[in-house]
């Protein structure tokens, strides 16, 4: 078909020229309205709504204090998720890429995290009355970076070994040249069991506070929310994007979205998010502009579904 | 020159208005015979489902982001909230499929379908800034997640899903204002074009054309 009888055929639909009937629109929406709120309420009597209590620093270090401190000891020598992460918290990677396209890289640090000063250093800085911790913290400031490097090091392979006291107050390892981290490590634990830690994190400029950034980025690099999601089914590799803590419906309209994450090469691939982003951009500006491609515009005639949504006009009509 | 020779840019407006969508297409008492299957009713159940969404949604703004955590009337609220944007979806997505297989685009309908898809796109983070802003650990989950989608597209950069005041301003201002927007304009395109006829298909009966039979009115 050409595009001139195409346009014109099109035309042909602009305007219903047979017959109407009576129709109250008011009538109509009030029951649709009507008929909406009561299965609500129905559903939230009958099911509710969830709320699984968050997590803190403090919660995540009193329940499993080997982890938090591990943890810990990555933030300080760079090597968490939120230390190699790249933009927008720092300038340790490019961050993904698809092809030649460097978005996360050309957009920058805007929420700047320095791992070992805002989630250790400064936070043991802010604690007071403990010379020797603070002697600790100076003595791994002052020492050189490959000093730090061996110092941590070994100390996140004396953690593999490590357990915590039966009351969790202090994780022990085996004997070794760890330096300070001892010292500073059973600090920043007494600190974050005290909640100290939840409310240093969200220091800044002013009183109010609203970005969380910086706990959430430290929890995320450690077990807890991994832990509690996987119980609840909402890893990644559970479809958990489009699930919801217990039994309930969680986003299912994002069923397309999580679906890239289940299947090679996006399920193994080091720029999965950027390649997931841009095929779902694709395929919702195509979805926007499905009137002006070919073939997928056409089906609805091929394929006769509409002969079941206007039965009873084509009946009338004898086609 | 007195005001009535003078060219009102409040009178061209009106008139421009009206013409385009006069009372009786606005508030439409008729409509075409054609219009008589349920997958009709999944537009009005969308937009009844959003009309809870944002009654809801106001009652949960008004008493703040924490109210609903530890009050059995906060947290009933939430329950209304919650189910009617799981309606609200579940309606939008069949009514958008209802439209593809009746191409309601045909007949300059363009715009029509458009604003629709559309829509149903705003809301998605509509609905995501909603989960982020709950303050729970569904909350904590969702965002420490789904930040690696944002950043990776350099959203991150300017929507930070781990700021709690910022998306929560996208949820209960900036993104609803959004979706209401794009659905009153969904609504006064298909009040303005009406609703896509039926396909065109050969007579096998008295040889009339299925998309021109008689004007005439008929009863419901």
């Amino acid at each position: 078909m050409s595009r001139r009888e195409r346009l014109a055929n099109d035309e042909r639909y602009r305007e219903w020229k047979g017959a109407y009937r009576p129709y109250d629109l008011v009538k109509e929406a009030s029951i649709a309205l009507g008929v909406v709120l009561a299965l609500v309420l129905l559903l939230t009597v009958v099911f509710s709504s969830p709320d699984e209590k968050p997590s803190t620093v403090q919660s995540w270090a009193r329940t499993d204090p080997v982890d938090f401190v591990t943890t810990a000891t990555t933030e300080l020598d760079g090597s968490s998720d939120t230390g190699g992460y790249g933009p927008p918290y720092n300038h340790a990677s490019d961050g993904q890429h698809l092809l030649f396209i460097y978005l996360q890289k050309w957009l920058g640090v805007s929420h700047p995290i320095d791992t070992a000063q805002d989630f250790v250093l400064a936070p043991l800085r802010s604690i007071t009355g403990q010379p020797a911790l603070q002697a600790a913290v100076t003595a791994y400031e002052s020492a050189s970076p490959d000093q730090q490097t061996k110092w941590t090091a070994a100390y996140e392979n004396a953690l593999a070994k490590a357990n915590a006291s039966a009351n969790n107050t202090a994780v022990s390892v085996p004997a070794g040249a760890y330096g300070p981290l001892p010292t500073m490590m059973a600090g920043l634990l007494g600190f974050a069991q005290s909640g100290g830690l939840d409310g240093a994190l969200l220091t800044s400029k002013q009183f109010y506070q609203t970005d969380y950034t910086k706990p959430l980025m430290l929890m995320a690099d450690g077990g807890l929310l991994a832990d509690r999601a996987q119980a609840e089914h909402l890893l990644g590799s559970q479809w958990g994007m489009m699930n919801e803590t217990g039994s309930y419906p969680g986003q299912v309209w994002l069923w397309l979205y999580t679906f890239w994450y289940q299947i090679k090469p996006f399920s193994t691939s080091a720029n999965a998010d950027i390649l997931v982003m841009a095929i779902m951009g694709v395929l919702s500006l195509a979805l926007v502009l499905i009137p002006f491609i070919p073939g997928i515009r056409d089906i609805p005639r091929w394929v006769p579904v509409y002969r079941l949504i206007w039965r009873e006009h084509y009946r009338s009509q004898g086609t | 020159m007195s005001a009535s020779e003078e060219h009102s840019w409040t009178a061209a407006v009106r008139e421009r208005a009206v013409a385009a969508l006069p009372p009786e297409k606005l508030l439409s008492d008729r409509q075409p015979t054609y219009v008589a299957s349920w997958i009709y009713v999944f537009g009005v159940l969308s937009l009844a489902s959003l009309a809870v969404i944002i009654g809801s949604g106001t009652i949960l703004a008004l008493k703040g982001p924490g109210w609903w955590h530890f009050t059995g009337v906060g947290h009933f609220f939430n329950g209304t909230h919650l189910w009617a944007v799981e309606l609200f979806f579940f309606f939008m997505i069949i009514h958008l499929w209802g439209k593809y297989w009746m191409a309601a685009w045909r007949g300059g309908r363009v715009g029509v379908w458009i604003t629709g898809a559309v829509t149903f796109l705003v809301a998605i983070p509509c609905a995501l800034t909603g989960y982020v802003s709950q303050q729970n650990f569904d909350a904590q989950w969702i965002s420490t997640q789904a930040k690696d989608a944002m950043n990776a597209a350099g959203i991150g950069s300017f929507f930070n899903l781990l700021n709690f005041g910022q998306m929560y301003s996208y949820h209960v201002l900036l993104l609803p204002a959004a979706v209401v927007g794009i659905v009153i304009a969904h609504v006064l395109l298909v009040r303005k074009h009406g609703v896509v006829p039926p396909f065109t298909v050969p007579s096998t009966g008295d040889g009339a054309d299925a998309s021109t039979p008689a004007r005439e009115e008929v009863s419901s």
